[in-house]
């Protein structure tokens, strides 16, 4: 129908650069290169139990930074996530403990126990995208509110004691194993896979991307931001909320004032090494898993090095700059 | 020479944008730099200021050999830009966005009310009156755009580049800019000139330098050069095939009304639409003129239901149509090219291929999961049909030339089947041979049945291509121009004058 006006663009030659290629695969590197650290520098690092511990460790990481991944792909960025897991892990052991209702039978009780709580925070998620749809209010800002807020609600609930409890079936999601290995890591990779899938696959991942990248333009596609948003809110909630039962089955007991403590750090953190932008935009889930097990690895050396915790925050917060850098390098390239 | 560039390369993600290009500037000369789009010539200013490094190739300035390190640097060094989409802090006021990186100090305060002085003086060297302490975005975008020239100007510039300066101009202040540009080669600085708009290089400058496919292809004076020639090297096109073209590429008018499809009477929504009355039939292609500001964009968006609508009565097929958001105009079969294509229209990391079937997706997708093979069909099949040029479906589409990005938005409203297409400025910024495709688009798909509400600000559009067109002036329809009525003369005239005052309620009954 048309005719060729222009002399047609010669076949583009792919060059790429070590940085270029750093940003797209930093984490990898990164995460290599401290897994040698690890075999070089700590005792025992090659066993299924070092193995089993890290894993247990990160899950919990991984679960949140996933929601975290779909909130900051959208420009978002979300700080209640730790504040969340509190909320539920204070809410669990009271449903199963039959605090809050009679329960008829056991069972009924770590049914609720599993599900009340995950609904609860993926509410109190809703919440934080009505704040930033309905009033325009900054993510930043919105969720500041349930940061600070959502941990008061927790102890609260709890009268700001720890619930110390014993019950195998709740904390299976914490404790179990299936084909040697623990179960959350189990329901980490299922979410993994999910979510890779979801992203790459299904119209709400694409518009998740969209409204990131443009959102005048999103909309004038028709695309419906303010839903996007929303529940993209709402399961960074839920996912909170999971990541919530997980720590509180590992440890036996539920304490408000530390369950999920700076959890929204490490989460935005591990998207952050991971490569997905926090300007929105893009979204990179394999990503994730990577940045955590990153973030996972270099707490683990400097524990196992003896380093104490606060020196680990540090670390952290200089992975975060070199992530951010690598970014930048990988746009300009 | 001030500037001398020699064998310039640069390549984006493989892509070559410049490939051994030159540019030479004297001093106190008004250079026109002109070229399709995809020639290079935003690549050339960006390497010129700065904003990206050159891969090969030599740049003297002032007869220094010259590597900015960014666009602060070329500041420093004398050479400052006015980019196409402006480039300023709309939150803070004129002063501040004129005097931002060089504000005067006194005992390390700033020094207020000198700043706000020196600014209204720079100014009124434009004719341009206001009150520099208002915030940038409370003026029309022609006064922020004498605003960045001003600020260019305050930079004390040996060069100054300006990128499509008159796009977002009225004719009237483009004449304060070419007093402007003349005042400043006086002084000898010199000035290079971007413009898609033939006649105002003319106007201007001095010599022209043609780029094409990144290279330099004919650097001439502009005196005695003629217009064909200069489209033909542009093109690359031989003079014979240029020669039979009109001016655009249209072609032959319908010159008969199709059903009715859109009705609209009345229509206010905001300040800036105040009474817009107009219908659309299948199959027409309707022009919608009026100067800056006359709310023909505002009117798109409220149809579109991307605005909120205050009054009057829309009708599509007959029935009443009130869309709540642009979903709804969607669903119900209507699809809106925006003017600014980089804030409204890609999203630039995303691949040709997501930004495509945008809008299309929920279509491709069966329980949220889209159907990859038909979006790969649909894709392939409007790459094709529209001749986009990318390196393939998968390249970001923020790496495409401008023309390319404006047929892959066409391409995601035509791939949703569209009964009504709203194309506000659809051959903007882009250039000669990709706007010819386009309006030649835009008759194929009015013939295919296709009803079109196209608003351009180039009158030769209008006339030439639209079945019939209105105008519109300060929100209101004040003139429907049909067949031998529609003439350039008179769309000036009814922007100018408001044609026959009151006019909407007799035009309604005149076709009714």
């Amino acid at each position: 129908m048309l005719e060729r006006v222009a002399v047609p663009a010669a076949p583009p030659v792919r060059r790429v650069t070590v940085t270029a290629l750093l940003a797209r695969h930093g984490a990898v590197v990164a995460l290599a290169a401290l897994i040698l650290l690890a075999l070089v520098a700590t005792p025992n690092f090659l066993s299924m139990r070092t193995l089993n511990v890290n894993l247990t460790q990160v899950a919990g990481i991984v679960i949140v930074a996933l929601g975290m991944t779909l909130v900051v792909a959208t420009g978002g960025i979300d700080l209640s996530v730790g504040s969340l897991m509190a909320i539920a892990g204070a809410l669990a052991p009271m449903l199963f403990l039959g605090r809050l209702v009679p329960l008829p039978a056991p069972w009924v009780g770590v049914a609720l126990a599993l599900t009340v709580p995950v609904l609860v925070t993926g509410a109190f998620g809703w919440f934080n995208g009505w704040l930033v749809t309905r009033y325009r209010i900054q993510p930043i800002v919105a969720t500041l509110v349930l940061l600070i807020a959502g941990r008061g609600i927790a102890q609260v609930v709890t009268n700001g004691n720890l619930q110390a409890f014993r019950n195998p079936a709740f904390q299976v999601i914490g404790l179990g194993r299936l084909l040697g290995l623990p179960v959350q890591v189990w329901l980490m990779a299922a979410l993994v896979l999910l979510f890779a899938w979801a992203m790459r696959r299904t119209l709400f991942g694409r518009q998740i991307l969209a409204v990131g990248g443009n959102e005048r333009a999103a909309r004038l596609a028709g695309v419906p931001v303010s839903r996007v948003k929303r529940r993209v809110y709402v399961i960074s909630g839920l996912c909170a909320g999971v990541a919530g039962l997980v720590v509180i089955a590992i440890n036996s007991a539920a304490d408000a004032n530390l369950v999920g403590l700076g959890m929204e750090l490490d989460a935005i953190a591990a998207v952050a090494v991971g490569g997905t932008a926090l300007s929105g935009g893009r979204a990179r889930i394999g990503g994730t898993l990577v940045g955590a097990l990153v973030i996972q690895m270099v707490r683990y050396i400097l524990l196992a090095l003896g380093v104490p915790d606060a020196a680990a925050l540090v670390a952290k917060a200089g992975l975060i700059i070199g992530a951010v850098w690598l970014q930048r390098q990988g746009r300009v390239a | 020479m001030l500037l001398e560039m020699d064998g310039i390369d640069k390549a984006y993600g493989g892509v070559p944008a410049l490939r051994g290009a030159s540019f030479a500037v004297e001093a106190g000369e008004v250079h026109a730099l002109i070229g399709q789009n995809g020639a290079g010539k935003s690549t050339l200013i960006k390497v010129l200021t700065g904003y990206t490094r050159r891969d090969a190739g030599q740049v003297r300035f002032r007869g220094q050999d010259f590597a900015p390190a960014g666009p602060q640097a070329a500041q420093a060094a004398g050479i400052s830009t006015i980019y196409q989409e402006i480039s300023l802090v709309g939150q803070r006021s004129i002063t501040e966005n004129i005097c931002l990186g060089r504000e005067t100090r006194r005992f390390g305060l700033l020094h207020w009310r000198r700043m706000h002085e020196e600014a209204a003086a720079l100014l009124g060297r434009f004719g341009i009156q206001v009150d520099v302490r208002r915030t940038l975005a409370s003026y029309p975008t022609a006064v922020q755009q004498m605003v960045a020239i001003a600020r260019a100007i305050a930079f004390q510039a040996a060069l100054v580049v300006m990128d499509e300066p008159t796009s977002s101009l009225s004719d009237a202040e483009v004449q304060v800019l070419f007093g402007v540009i003349r005042q400043l080669r006086a002084e000898g600085v010199a000035v290079v000139f971007v413009s898609h708009k033939l006649d105002e290089l003319y106007a201007v400058c001095d010599r022209v330098t043609v780029l094409r496919d990144g290279r330099t292809v004919q650097v001439s004076q502009m005196d005695g050069l003629p217009k064909l020639e200069l489209v033909a090297t542009m093109l690359g096109r031989d003079l014979s095939s240029v020669a039979r073209a009109g001016a655009t590429a249209f072609g032959a008018k319908r010159g008969r009304h199709g059903a009715a499809l859109l009705a609209v009477q009345d229509l206010r929504a905001g300040p800036r639409v105040q009474g817009v009355s107009l219908d659309v039939g299948q199959g027409e292609v309707v022009g919608v003129a009026g100067l800056l500001g006359a709310g023909r964009t505002e009117t798109a968006r409220a149809l579109f239901g991307a605005d909120v609508r205050d009054g009057g009565r829309v009708t599509l097929d007959g029935r009443d149509f009130a869309p709540q958001g642009p979903g709804d105009a969607i669903r119900a079969g209507i699809g809106l090219c925006t003017e600014d294509r980089k804030a409204e229209g890609i999203v630039p990391e995303l691949s040709v291929r997501e930004n495509l079937t945008l809008a299309l997706l929920p279509r491709l997708a069966r329980a949220g999961i889209v159907d990859e093979t038909r979006q790969a069909a649909v894709v392939a099949q409007f790459i094709k049909q529209l001749d986009i040029r990318c390196a393939g479906a998968e390249q970001p589409v923020g790496q495409l030339s401008g023309g390319n990005q404006q047929k892959v938005l066409l391409a995601r409203w035509l791939c949703t089947d569209p009964r009504l297409l709203i194309l506000d400025e659809p051959t903007r910024g882009i250039d000669v041979g990709a706007k010819a495709e386009i309006q030649a688009l835009i008759r194929a798909l009015a013939a295919s049945g296709l009803g079109v509400l196209m608003i351009s600000s180039e009158i030769e559009e209008i006339v030439e291509g639209a079945d019939h067109a209105y105008v519109l002036r300060d929100g209101r329809t004040v003139a429907r121009l049909t067949d031998a009525g529609l003439s350039e003369h008179a769309v000036m005239d009814a922007m100018a004058h408001g044609a026959h005052a009151g006019l909407h309620a007799p035009m309604l009954d005149a076709h009714a």
